[in-house]
């Protein structure tokens, strides 16, 4: 026993464990509350309102003339007082659920969203070498040779948290809603799966963090403008590249139960879907879920199309990563670089929603099963084909 | 009966595939969001009035409905004779009047009556002007308070005092449709 415990390299504990916590609780929990905001504040602005702008950062109280303000946007705390307010609510328990499942259900949905994090590289290096580490850190919790196999293992479990909740809630609303969210998944995880092969064809790799490593030498998978992107081969494999994107985006909004393909919510027709009986806490906790499922979704798909962490021309701009020599600045820039990719695809994600209206429940399994699929598999085969006259490496 | 047999539009297959429509959906979404933050940044006219900051009053429109409310002449008689047809035609019954009599030595006994009581539940009023509409006394009047606010449901019950606080005076001829209106 003790020569185990000798054995654990405690350095690489520590590391791991300030990473977990850095990365889940202190930028993805808070990212889910800026989206929240994000979300309020852009659906007013397109419809043509003013949108929350009251809750500020109370600056008042502390002596300063006035609250905080972004070009006099206001409102910056109000995701901070939906979170009290939440909290401060009754959290009632109807009397016909079933209760184990009716309180499992929310983890369920929480925990697999915010497990997905672990493989995604949300920077490049941080090299702390003043505080006596030799290694540079990585940025990435767990550095998995099988990164998008795992999150997608993770995250259809997801989809165990709604129908959980759609049965125990022993409701009509709640029910429906958590069929349709089963079935929708079931379909849509295929393509999600299937749209993105072509991906690993082209780099020949299921490591994240290599994969980014590989984009921001040559080039974005997307925007192939630098290194050797700019050969005719990346311009060729550019095609299959795009229809696999479209691909990817689409499912992934049904993924994540997100407009226009939120048939398991459905306001108008299901009142709120499976979470209808659910209060205070737990509902937060499906909301929580729902948007750390849409961030980790926009981070994979920053991570394998956009370039992840890599800043824009960063090798014509030196700015490019170097492995074991990316000094501390550029490693935290290389974070704000993620982060900043991840917010603009989440705010395309609100633009959708807030344009779109919903399917019909027939026609999304019907473009589910009899184009997406079909036309994820015919991708794959057009990437192969491409590939035995244009090889990427 | 003529009949219009209306004809479903033909649709591209880029608009049945949702690829331009999308775009255009995108365009306008965009659009108004770009307009509404600029408005909101200030580089704009706003069209939002933020309430609390900014009031109401000098936007009220001339024929604004507001809070009902008693007026008294320019002698400071009370006007109303407490006829209670306001209190009739009330559609809510908002209104609950107890009249009283003018005593023999007041120098305006010969009007005979006044409300000794007059209430109107400010949570019932719907703010309809029937009242103003039916006094043959010119003695009530809508005016242009709007945010009556209080703490309790009593504290909704304009008395008879609060009702005078209102209203003020009204300066002028018994006419139903002079410019005082
Ligand atoms: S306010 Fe007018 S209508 Fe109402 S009781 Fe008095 S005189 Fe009559
Ligand atoms: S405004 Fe209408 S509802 Fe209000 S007191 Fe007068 S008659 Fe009644």
């Amino acid at each position: 026993m003790a020569a185990f415990f000798a054995n654990i390299d405690l350095t690489f504990l520590i590391v791991s464990l300030v990473k977990i916590v850095g990365f889940t609780f202190a930028a993805v929990l808070p990212l889910v509350t800026v989206c929240v905001y994000l979300e309020r504040r852009f659906s007013a602005v397109i419809q043509d309102r003013v949108g929350p702008n009251r809750v500020g950062v109370p600056l008042t109280l502390l002596g300063f003339k006035k609250d905080v303000q972004i070009l006099g946007i206001g409102g910056l705390f109000q995701a901070a007082a939906d979170g009290v307010k939440f909290i401060l609510k009754e959290d009632f328990t109807p009397k016909m659920v079933n209760t184990f499942y009716f309180w499992l259900a929310p983890c369920l949905t929480v925990v697999p969203a915010l497990l997905t994090c672990a493989v995604l590289p949300f920077g490049s290096e941080l090299n702390f070498s003043f505080l006596g580490l030799e290694e540079p850190v990585k940025a990435v919790i767990a550095d998995l040779n099988v990164g998008p196999l795992y999150t997608f293992a993770i995250a259809s479990l997801g989809v165990y948290g709604i129908v959980l909740a759609g049965w125990a809630s022993n409701s009509k609303y709640p029910f429906l809603g958590g069929v349709r969210s089963s079935a929708q998944m079931i379909s849509y995880e295929l393509s999600l799966g299937l749209s993105i092969i072509p991906v690993f064809m082209v780099f020949g790799e299921m490591n994240l963090p290599k994969i980014t490593q590989f984009q921001d030498a040559h080039g974005w998978l997307i925007l192939p403008l630098w290194g050797d992107g700019l050969s005719l081969g990346r311009w060729v494999l550019w095609i299959p590249m795009l229809i696999s994107f479209l691909l990817f985006t689409i499912a992934m909004f049904a993924e994540t139960n997100r407009l226009p393909f939120d048939l398991a919510e459905c306001e108008t027709e299901l009142v709120g879907g499976y979470h209808t009986e659910y209060s205070s806490m737990k509902f937060a906790l499906f909301f929580m879920g729902e948007y750390a499922a849409m961030i980790i979704g926009s981070g994979l798909a920053v991570t394998l199309f956009l370039g992840g962490w890599s800043i824009p021309f960063a090798p014509l701009l030196g700015l490019d990563f170097q492995a074991g020599a990316t000094p501390l600045w550029l490693g935290l820039l290389h974070i704000g670089t993620f982060f900043a990719k991840v917010l603009g695809f989440i705010l395309f994600f609100i633009l959708i929603r807030w344009s779109l209206p919903r399917f019909r429940f027939d026609q999304l399994m019907k473009f589910g099963w009899l184009f997406m699929f079909e036309a994820a598999l015919a991708n794959v085969l057009l990437t192969a084909v491409l590939m035995i006259w244009f090889p990427v490496k | 009966m003529a009949t219009i047999i209306v004809k479903r539009p033909q649709l591209a297959w880029h608009e049945k595939a949702f690829i331009s429509t999308l775009i255009k959906g995108l365009k306008i979404t965009l659009g108004h969001a770009i307009k509404t933050l600029s408005q909101i940044i200030g580089r704009k006219p706003k069209v939002t009035m933020e309430y609390p900051e900014e009031k109401w009053d000098s936007n009220l429109p001339e024929y604004y409905r507001g809070a009902p409310a008693l007026v008294t002449d320019e002698q400071d008689r009370e006007r109303c004779v407490s006829c209670q047809l306001c209190e009739f035609i009330c559609p809510p019954k908002a209104i609950k009047i107890t009249p009283g009599e003018i005593p023999s030595d007041d120098p305006w006994a010969k009007v005979e009556k006044r409300p000794k009581e007059f209430e109107i539940d400010m949570i019932r009023c719907i703010y309809c002007g029937m009242c103003e509409e039916v006094c043959p006394e010119q003695a009530i009047y809508l005016r242009k308070d709007y945010a009556i606010t209080g703490l309790s449901r009593k504290e909704m019950v304009h008395d008879k005092k609060r009702l005078y606080e209102i209203g003020g005076k009204r300066i002028g001829l018994v006419n139903k449709w002079n410019e005082l209106k």
